[in-house]
């Protein structure tokens, strides 16, 4: 066993650890709960526990398995978020065939250019190649119906869902000097950090939140952020022995990952408050989609990506 | 071996209906020669059934991820007539793939004849696994599809039916309803009419198109309709419609 597998054993446990506290402590207050009474937010929370148990379950697994693992699941995650995504995008019966090209050839190679760490090609693949081809795929079956807006959208699904997605595999490809083969530890890091600053923003969000961010949009409070992120700060900071970042580097790093990821959340938020629906699909009991629990994961991805890349290779 | 084969694929042509079928076997089993391949050969195409039933459903929650949504009534089996829009071919099997296991066991999809039986595969999938009730819809016939409809119902099974009568091709949500939802209604007052809404098909593989797209698609189940007491049938098929249409998703655009 070399020391990246006893890390990766050790997360493991330390979540195990983390998971059955939260589980215990549920139950501790379920069972405090008068048998007839209804409280919607101990099931919420359960439900969310015991979706947890599942992600601490795959990455884990996948964390463990390696490359392919991990390449795995992170394609299953695009596909499944871009599918949400596209579900409600505005397209016509002219982008049938991009669309098709979206999901069975972009994605794919997405995750092949990332599979060989070929750092040139998946980080202009979709912004470059598949921004400029599947348009001209669209128009030349010529309908211009809000044309701009079926491709826009298009395009949007594509940067979030295998962009985005994909730059958390990508952080295996980084050359980090002195850094070896633990660059799979990053994801653990970035996940896990950004996970659990969303989880602490909720819960002191609830606690002590008053000054909402974006009214009318999302029920994240300045405090809550705040809170979280500083939250997300310490954890990092603990952590920083599986990171090369040190421990003042890992806590900025969680912060910046952690702040981005709740943007990215409220932005989501925008989205969801648009297209008129409360989640992206009903994929994951008690969390929603795909896109509804790794919001905050997707759009901290790429700057943790760049930021990692800028200053430690 | 030749004789079995032509009495199997006979039982088969003809009968559609489940119980029909079983005493098919036996009287073609005393008017023959005794076969005991016959018995084996059932027994074979009815695991085949079973096989390349899971594997539509499989294939359809891999593809489309298609779930049902229970918004008027809940999944329990009670014998009821599943009414639903018609966009494409994959409808049908969409509404059964998401029927929990003893709901599907019960649900008998009506389809027409002249589709179904146009080759060996459909006569196969059509009446085995998704056990049709195949209906004629030339005028000419006398096997009235409205008689096989009820008898299907008085045998205590479930239907699936699309009131439009065709696959609507047009912009419009629905197209007018065909009065068979008003006679089964009418002649059977016990069975709940539900309006069941298929969303997405239409994106996830337009006409004309070959390589679906993997969008999610939904199905949902509304509050049972009954025809009312003197309610004429202009009126029961426009509410009919309406309580349909009440179940399609809202996604602003």
């Amino acid at each position: 066993m070399n020391s990246t597998t006893t890390d990766i054993l050790l997360l493991a446990f330390g979540s195990f650890g983390i998971l059955i506290t939260l589980t215990v402590l549920g139950e501790i207050l379920r069972a405090r709960q008068p048998v007839h009474e209804q409280n919607p937010m101990l099931d919420t929370y359960m439900t969310r526990v015991q979706s947890w148990w599942g992600m601490v379950a795959f990455i884990g697994a996948a964390l463990l398995l390696g490359k392919p693992g991990i390449m795995t699941l992170f394609a299953f995650a695009s596909f499944a978020a871009l599918r949400e995504f596209l579900t409600l995008t505005t397209k016509a019966q002219a982008d049938h065939l991009s669309l098709a090209l979206a999901f069975f050839a972009v994605l794919p190679l997405q995750y092949v250019f990332v599979g060989f760490g070929w750092t040139g090609l998946y980080t202009v693949f979709i912004p470059v190649y598949a921004f400029l081809f599947l348009p001209i795929i669209s128009a030349l079956r010529g309908n211009p119906d809000r044309f701009l807006v079926r491709v826009a959208e298009t395009q949007w699904a594509l940067m979030i869902a295998v962009f985005c997605v994909s730059h958390v595999p990508a952080l295996m490809s980084l050359d980090i000097a002195g850094y070896g083969d633990r660059s799979v530890l990053l994801i653990a890091f970035l996940v896990m950090v950004v996970q659990f600053g969303d989880l602490l923003d909720f819960f002191f969000g609830r606690r002590i939140g008053r000054t909402k961010i974006a009214p009318g949009l999302s029920p994240k409070t300045w405090e809550g952020l705040i809170c979280g992120v500083l939250s997300a700060m310490i954890i990092g900071a603990m952590l920083n022995w599986i990171t090369p970042f040190g421990v003042w580097g890992a806590a900025l790093m969680a912060g910046v990952a952690s702040l981005v990821g709740m943007f990215g959340n409220v932005v989501v938020a925008a989205i969801k408050r648009d297209r008129g629906v409360k989640d992206w699909s009903h994929l994951i009991p008690g969390q929603g989609g795909f896109v509804d629990q790794l919001d905050s994961v997707i759009f901290a991805a790429p700057i943790f990506y760049q930021l990692t890349k800028y200053f430690y290779t | 071996m030749k004789n079995c084969l032509k009495i199997t694929s006979a039982i088969i042509t003809n009968h559609c209906p489940a119980p029909i079928y079983v005493g098919g076997g036996a009287l073609a089993f005393s008017k023959s020669i005794p076969c005991v391949k016959v018995t084996i050969m059932k027994f074979l195409r009815q695991f085949a059934a079973r096989i390349v039933g899971q594997s539509i459903r499989i294939f359809a929650r891999a593809i489309t991820a298609v779930r049902a949504e229970w918004k008027g009534i809940e999944p329990v089996p009670r014998q009821r007539v599943y009414f639903a829009n018609h966009t494409s071919n994959a409808d049908m099997p969409m509404i059964w793939s998401v029927l929990p296991p003893a709901l599907r066991r019960t649900v008998r999809p009506v389809a027409a004849a002249d589709y179904w039986l146009k080759n060996k595969l459909r006569a196969f999938i059509g009446p085995e696994v998704f056990n049709c009730v195949l209906v004629d819809r030339r005028p000419e016939v006398q096997d009235k599809p409205m008689d096989k409809i009820i008898a299907a119902l008085d045998e205590g099974s479930s239907l699936i039916i699309f009131p439009e009568g065709n696959r609507n091709m047009t912009d419009d949500p629905l197209l007018p309803f065909k009065a068979g939802l008003y006679n089964m209604g009418l002649a059977r007052p016990d069975v709940d009419l539900v309006p069941t809404w298929v969303a997405n098909l239409t994106e996830i593989m337009p006409k004309g198109e070959v390589i679906p797209l993997p969008l999610i698609c939904t199905v949902t189940f509304g509050e049972p309709i009954h025809v009312r007491n003197g309610e004429s049938k202009d009126d029961f098929l426009k509410r009919a419609s309406e309580a349909l249409l009440a179940q399609r998703p809202e996604i602003r655009k």
